[in-house]
């Protein structure tokens, strides 16, 4: 194939790239954006992950290492299986907090501390610029496949010319399309969908020369695996150490590479996209490493014994005369490495601009907030920081003369980046985390990284002499780069991860255990750690005295005029002005700082609006006087609630209250009309009778049946009277209580005695338990006997059994005295055991035995009044009564 | 600032929607031991380059997504505050 139709392919698609991204960015400004914001776009964006480290190099990984290149899929597809444990957490804080990058993330959560900001940019630069260099290295030297293939000889370009224009394109693309505006969000429309095309060009190509691998020169599936078999690769074995060690590295390395962060956090649109992506990508990575192996060991099986493993996937179609698929192949790679180096060094260049130019712009020109243009300033820094990064990467590409140590240099710039993770994952799940042990922390992971790990990538005595690594640092032999402490049994990526990691948490720990949080930093903690929880925490902003109008200057040099405007008119029009100037509220001035941030970092934004405020920010006693009036107001809610109660019960009270009432009256016009009747059926007969003997003429004897009558009629009269008035007194408690000393046996004696008066006729047992009742009460004897009489009347009167029999049962326990009065009759029907103690209640007429129905009515008041009770005793299978009575009556006599 | 007091025990759908997040939660671990139990297999806990073991890690992986697949839907819509992951 003519290297020439190569470069022109490669021409084209750089010009399709460049329109897609165009057309799209076109669509952004007119808001026009539909499915280019699906989740498919967002995942496929992800895709950045497979670099042509991955494309070309997972070939000749599996052609060294057998199926260890396997570890770094999987770390990535238990991270996003595993979505719902962190990077939904993470998506949610980079919207909420209009995160712009890692650094920004690490910096805003350790209350915006620019110090942390540089470090982190200053890891990512490093580990990156390898990395970068990579993908430089990647694009020569499949360039150089297909020159070295052409016949002719003719090679019109060298490799380090191709580095530059390689170079020169991908800086030209990412300045006009990363840094078109300064968007409140960091998103870039345009660059998002030429990645998600490169992603798909890369799975196409990459599926494309499997196929040909698997049904093209092997002969189908059984024969390819029946090829794996029989390969030099069966004799490869995994290292346990190794194999577990990658998968971690790669999970750790999928979170905090600045282009993942980029597109999975910054980039992301929509929080709904991540479920998508959760299963969606790591299918993508299943797909790119489908036929990994096939090609690697049809690949050893077919090329000459010397060639590059690493280039199987472009030379074996060559080698077959496919040159259509290896252009398609190709193209693949080439997607793999341009994406990454766009989004890469965008996301570097974010941080830079972010952390380093912009904070240094701002010190050198302390007015330059009020003055300068800050977004063409900012765009231009951004602009410089891209071709800085890119610069950086082909100064490392020549440095290292393309050597072959770069192959390793991904694992190596994965362990430098890792070196967030302790930060980060602290950061959002530990509010105990601080800006100091961050920054022990990633001071501590970033120069063990460097001294077991980085340096020693360039070689012996290229950085570190090679006496340090024979004898260690100073001469310290456990200071040896690849055997620190004596641990020289590991291999040397995984001694560098398990030391870095191990010093930068211990660092990171004992750092954050022993120091004492900032305001801010605390605030940020809580907002971060329970972003799931709403808005937390106090205002940033105590009400300063910021000029609106120096702020709306200032805003507008960053956001752009109309943008700023129309921040602060809907800003103006939420507090109820008409103006165009909203007042510098707390609330106001945390709604800037978050718009601002979104283009200049947190830090920046922070410290520019503080330049204005004059303040600076919360403080201590802001953070307790807050917790404070919600522990006030916690507990004011809670007083609410008491009172609340209280009412409830009071309103109960009082409708049961009225429901008494009610039945009272009710009760006192039954009793009027009961006593009336009951007053009236004596009177009647006095009234005859006494009428017959006013009459004269009778005879003796008939005059002395009718006197006796009216005579016991006016005794019942009388009795009833007597037995009204007694009722009425004691009710009133009115009552002389005649308090003395008397032995219970002895009242029982004189009621049983008084009640034989009642049907005498009767054969009545009565049972009595003597021991028990040898007890003496302080009581009024009298009316305690007059109680005992009633019940006992009663029962003579009331028991229908044919020999009945009375049980007398005495009961003493804690200070009072249970009497119960058991008769072996029917019993007293449930319905009517709530009546009995009613005026005038009588069950039946049967045994009306000249009773008013009042008796029971009076015990029960005089138990009452004796600080006792009397009540009906149900399930005794005869009718029970037992009164209660205390030991010691105590009141006085009233 | 404490948070209001959530219910003790849910209703139908919210206590699957929770179980579902459980199960979202425990497929990472069962990754994990999946992907790292073909380290056990051979004596001296080596393991060579077989079509068995390519086999084996494809579908594990592929189960994996399937998994995933399964899960996201159901967890998509109930992010957010109404009640919290621990």
């Amino acid at each position: 194939m003519p290297f020439n139709l190569l470069v022109l392919a490669c021409f084209l698609y750089v010009a399709f790239l460049f329109t897609v991204a165009f057309l799209v960015e076109r669509r952004a400004d007119r808001r026009r954006l539909g499915w280019l914001r699906s989740p498919l776009v967002y995942t496929l964006s992800l895709s950045i992950y497979c670099t042509a480290w991955t494309f070309y190099g997972a070939v000749g990984y599996a052609a060294r290492s057998g199926l260890e290149f396997l570890t770094i899929y999987f770390g990535p597809t238990l991270v996003f299986v595993g979505w719902w444990w962190l990077l939904r957490k993470l998506v949610r804080i980079g919207r909420q907090h209009h995160v712009t990058s890692v650094a920004d993330l690490i910096s805003s959560r350790y209350g915006k501390s620019n110090t942390l900001g540089v470090i982190v940019t200053m890891l990512a630069v490093v580990a990156a610029t390898p990395y970068i260099a990579l993908q430089l290295q990647s694009v020569v030297l499949s360039f150089g496949v297909f020159a070295s293939a052409a016949p002719d000889g003719s090679r019109p370009l060298e490799a380090g010319q191709i580095a530059v224009w390689v170079a020169v394109g991908l800086a030209l693309f990412t300045i006009l399309f990363g840094t078109r505006n300064l968007d409140a969000r960091e998103q870039h429309h345009g660059i998002v969908t030429a990645i998600a095309v490169e992603a798909v060009v890369k799975l196409v190509a990459l599926l494309a020369v499997g196929s040909f691998v698997v049904w093209g020169i092997a002969g189908g599936v059984a024969d390819v695996i029946a090829r794996i078999d029989a390969a030099d690769l069966a004799a490869w074995q995994v290292q346990p150490g190794r194999w577990t060690g990658l998968i971690l590295l790669s999970a750790a390395a999928v979170i905090t590479l600045p282009r993942m962060f980029q597109v999975m956090v910054v980039e992301n649109e929509d929080e709904g996209h991540l479920a998508r992506a959760s299963w969606a990508f790591p299918l993508y990575l299943l797909g790119m490493s489908l036929f990994i192996v096939p090609i690697a060991v049809v690949g050893l099986e077919r090329m000459p014994a010397g060639a590059n493993p690493d280039m199987f996937v472009l030379t074996l179609p060559l080698a077959e005369g496919q040159a259509a698929l290896a252009m398609l192949a190709f193209l693949g790679g080439f997607s793999s490495a341009t994406s990454m180096v766009i989004v890469e060094s965008i996301a570097l260049a974010t941080m830079i601009s972010n952390h380093v130019m912009i904070p240094l712009w701002l010190r050198l020109r302390p007015g330059a907030a009020e003055e300068d243009d800050l977004r063409s300033v900012v765009l231009m820094a951004r602009r410089l920081a891209i071709a800085a990064v890119l610069a950086l990467g082909y100064g490392y590409y020549q440095l290292s003369g393309g050597s072959a140590a770069l192959a390793s240099i991904g694992l190596i710039a994965f362990l430098g980046v890792a070196q967030v993770l302790p930060a980060m994952l602290g950061g959002i799940f530990w509010r105990g985390a601080t800006r100091t042990g961050a920054i022990l922390g990633l001071v501590t992971g970033l120069t063990v990284w460097a001294y077991t790990s980085f340096l020693p990538s360039f070689g012996p005595g290229a950085v570190l002499p090679e006496t340090v690594f024979a004898d260690g640092l100073f001469g310290l032999g456990w200071l040896r780069p690849h055997a620190l402490f004596g641990t020289q049994a590991m291999d040397p990526i995984i001694h560098a991860l398990f030391w870095s990691m191990a010093l930068n948490v211990l660092a990171f720990c004992l750092g954050s255990l022993f120091t004492f949080p900032g305001p801010v930093e605390r605030l940020q903690g809580a907002a971060f750690v329970n972003i799931f929880e709403g808005a937390v925490g106090p205002q940033r902003w105590a009400r300063g005295r910021a000029e609106p109008e120096a702020l709306l200057g200032m805003a507008q040099r960053i956001l752009g005029e109309e943008t700023a405007l129309s921040l602060f008119q809907s800003a103006a029009r939420a507090q109820g002005k008409e103006v165009f100037l909203p007042d510098p509220t707390p609330a106001f001035l945390d709604q800037l700082e978050a718009r601002l941030s979104g283009s200049v970092g947190a830090a920046t934004a922070h410290a520019m609006i503080s330049q204005l405020v004059g303040r600076a920010t919360v403080t201590v006693e802001d953070l307790m006087a807050v917790a404070s009036e919600s522990a006030q107001i916690l507990e004011y809610s809670a007083r609410l609630e008491a009172r609340e109660a209280e009412l409830t019960r009071t309103a109960g009270a009082l409708r049961e209250a009225n429901e008494k009432l009610t039945q009272l009256s009710l009760q006192k016009d039954a009793f009027l009309s009961q006593i009336s009747h009951e007053l009236r059926t004596p009177m009647t007969s006095i009234r005859a009778f006494s009428e017959i003997l006013t009459e004269g003429d009778l005879p003796a004897e008939a005059v002395m049946r009718y006197g006796r009558i009216i005579h016991d009629e006016a005794k019942r009269l009388t009795r009833l009277l007597d037995d009204l008035l007694d009722l009425s007194v004691l009710e009133n408690g009115a009552v002389q209580l005649n308090l003395g000393l008397a032995s219970l046996q002895g009242m029982i004696d004189t009621a049983l005695t008084a009640a034989r008066q009642t049907r005498p006729d009767r054969d009545f047992q009565v049972v009595r338990d003597l021991p028990a009742e040898a007890i003496y009460l302080r009581t009024d004897a009298d009316r305690l006997t007059q109680v005992f009489i009633n019940l006992i009347s009663n029962a003579r009167k009331y028991c229908d059994a044919p020999r009945a029999e009375l049980r007398i049962v005495v009961l003493q326990r804690s200070g009072r005295v249970t009497v119960d009065f058991i008769d072996n009759g029917k019993g007293i029907p449930k319905e009517s055991q709530a009546l009995i103690f009613e005026k005038f209640a009588r069950l039946t007429d049967a045994n009306r035995a000249g009773g008013a129905g009042l008796g029971l009515a009076i015990c029960r008041e005089i138990m009452t009044n004796l600080g006792g009770s009397v009540a009906y005793l149900p399930g005794q299978r005869g009718a029970a009564f037992r009164v209660t009575v205390p030991l010691r009556l105590e009141r006085l006599a009233a | 600032m404490r948070r209001p007091k959530r219910p003790l025990f849910l209703a139908r759908a919210p206590y699957r929607r929770r179980r579902l997040r459980d199960a979202a939660r425990l497929l990472p671990v069962l990754g994990a031991f999946l992907l790292l139990l073909p380290l056990l297999w051979t004596p001296g806990s080596r393991m060579a380059l077989t079509s068995g073991d390519v086999v084996y890690f494809f579908s594990v992986w592929l189960v994996l997504i399937v998994l995933a697949a399964a899960f996201a839907p159901g967890l998509r819509g109930g992010e957010g505050a109404d009640d919290e992951e621990d």
